[in-house]
């Protein structure tokens, strides 16, 4: 019993993190020189390392809403996991925390969808996904099977 | 001072951009001169005496020492627009500040100008444009004794239209078929004489591909929505029970017989079937 809860807190707080790390590091896709994506264009040429920020692209916008929005409401869903913990009462499902772990999964999907189909793909090949944007399609399955625990989840003792 | 204020207004588009000025406005004056002196120094004074008339029988009604100041104060007031009423004869040109638009659209520059005299017969709107980087500005419209003029030579051949209604002070232009050669700024000036000095007001004009979005507006328009729905939710879910609550209250109140019966139910359906 406490084994599962230990699991199941681990869990949720790894993907914070991984959320956290993959909404602010300016990661998504890189090149050679320059990393790109979610805030900043940040390159090396000219001799040093100078950051401006990303295009006023619609679909860009949404992920970086998106985005922030999953990582928000995953923190939500820790905060009502840990109060519904003490309040619930004996037998009760976490539903409040699973609903809003499913909601943090579904941004975080839609975020990582559109940057995959909209995010411009260069001739050369150059271009490569880096590593923010692996982490944003890792937290959702993470996301997703945490909140499908919470759903099943019950409150003994 | 007034005066002051009103000359500043001048500069380029500090005003309310839009076309219509609803002001001391009029239709085409008759062509023998008015005495325009009297009618410019009647209106603050109207004004003045206006509000002395409705707001002293209201103050003679309530007593003390508060009404006889308030009293002579706008008895001050009055005498001093009365008197040292300097309306300004400068006329005060208003233009937007600038104006976004795709290439291939039209746009519509507005100009309209504020007077205290009444709009003459003669009143004359001219429009001229200097492009972007360039040091002379071409001249592109003109509006006087009635009639438009506009351009048939430069840059704007049949391009340009009249839209404007001189009677309602209002000057605009309409430009068709944007391109990005017109990008620059535009300067309206008109003359209502014989208010005839004032400075002509600039607007300048930005030609896009595509209207660009301010960085963050989708980002926070999002994150704002979905935050205000979640709030929403909550609040209507709170809101809900404690109606039931309070509904069962009154039933078990009235009734005597339903007593607490709503209330399990809902909690059963919030702690999911137990055992």
């Amino acid at each position: 019993m406490l084994a599962v809860l230990a699991g199941v807190v681990i869990l949720h707080l790894t993907e914070i993190i991984i959320l956290i790390i993959s909404t602010s590091v300016n990661a998504w896709r890189t090149n050679n020189k320059a990393s790109f994506d979610l805030w900043y264009t940040c390159s090396t040429l000219n001799a040093g390392y100078h950051c401006e920020g990303s295009s006023d692209a619609d679909w860009l916008q949404a992920v970086q809403a998106l985005m922030v929005l999953a990582t928000l409401f995953c923190m939500l869903s820790f905060i009502f996991f840990l109060c519904q913990l003490f309040t619930l009462v004996k037998g009760g499902r976490f539903f409040f925390t699973a609903v809003f772990q499913v909601l943090s999964s579904l941004f975080v999907m839609s975020g990582a969808i559109i940057y995959t189909v909209m995010s411009p793909d260069e001739k050369d090949g150059s271009n490569s996904y880096g590593y923010a944007f692996v982490l944003a399609w890792l937290a959702f399955p993470l996301t997703l099977i945490s909140g499908l625990i919470y759903i099943i989840l019950r409150k003994k003792e | 001072m007034e005066e002051e204020e009103w000359n500043n207004k001048g500069g380029p588009g500090a005003g309310p951009g839009s076309g219509v000025w609803l002001g001391i406005n009029g239709y085409p004056a008759p062509r023998a001169p008015r005495p325009h002196s009297l009618h410019s120094s009647v209106s603050p004074a109207l004004l003045s005496s206006l509000i002395l008339l409705v707001s002293a029988p209201a103050l003679a009604a309530r007593r003390g020492r508060q009404t006889e100041a308030m009293l002579t104060l706008l008895v001050l007031t009055a005498a001093v627009l009365l008197g040292a009423a300097p309306r300004s004869d400068a006329i005060v040109i208003y233009t937007g500040w600038e104006r976004h638009a795709l290439v291939g659209s039209d746009v519509r520059l507005s100009c309209s100008f504020f007077s205290w005299r009444w709009t003459s017969e003669d009143v004359t709107f001219s429009w001229s444009y200097r492009p972007d980087g360039a040091r002379d500005s071409i001249s592109i419209f003109h509006y006087t004794g009635g009639a438009p003029y506009v351009d048939n030579k430069g840059p704007f051949r049949e391009r340009l239209e009249f839209v404007g209604n001189p009677a309602r002070r209002d000057g605009s232009i309409l430009i068709r078929n944007l391109d990005f050669n017109d990008n620059g700024t535009f300067t309206c000036d008109a003359k209502n004489p014989p208010d005839i000095v004032g400075r002509p007001s600039s607007v300048r004009l930005l030609v896009f591909e595509k209207v660009p979005i301010q960085a963050g507006v989708i980002t926070g328009a999002i994150i704002g929505v979905v935050l205000g729905l979640l709030i929403l939710v909550v609040a209507i879910y709170y809101l809900m029970r404690f109606l039931v609550a309070r509904r069962v209250f009154n039933l078990s109140v009235s009734k005597h017989g339903k007593k607490g019966k709503g209330k399990e139910g809902s909690q059963q359906r919030q702690a999911g079937p137990s055992k």
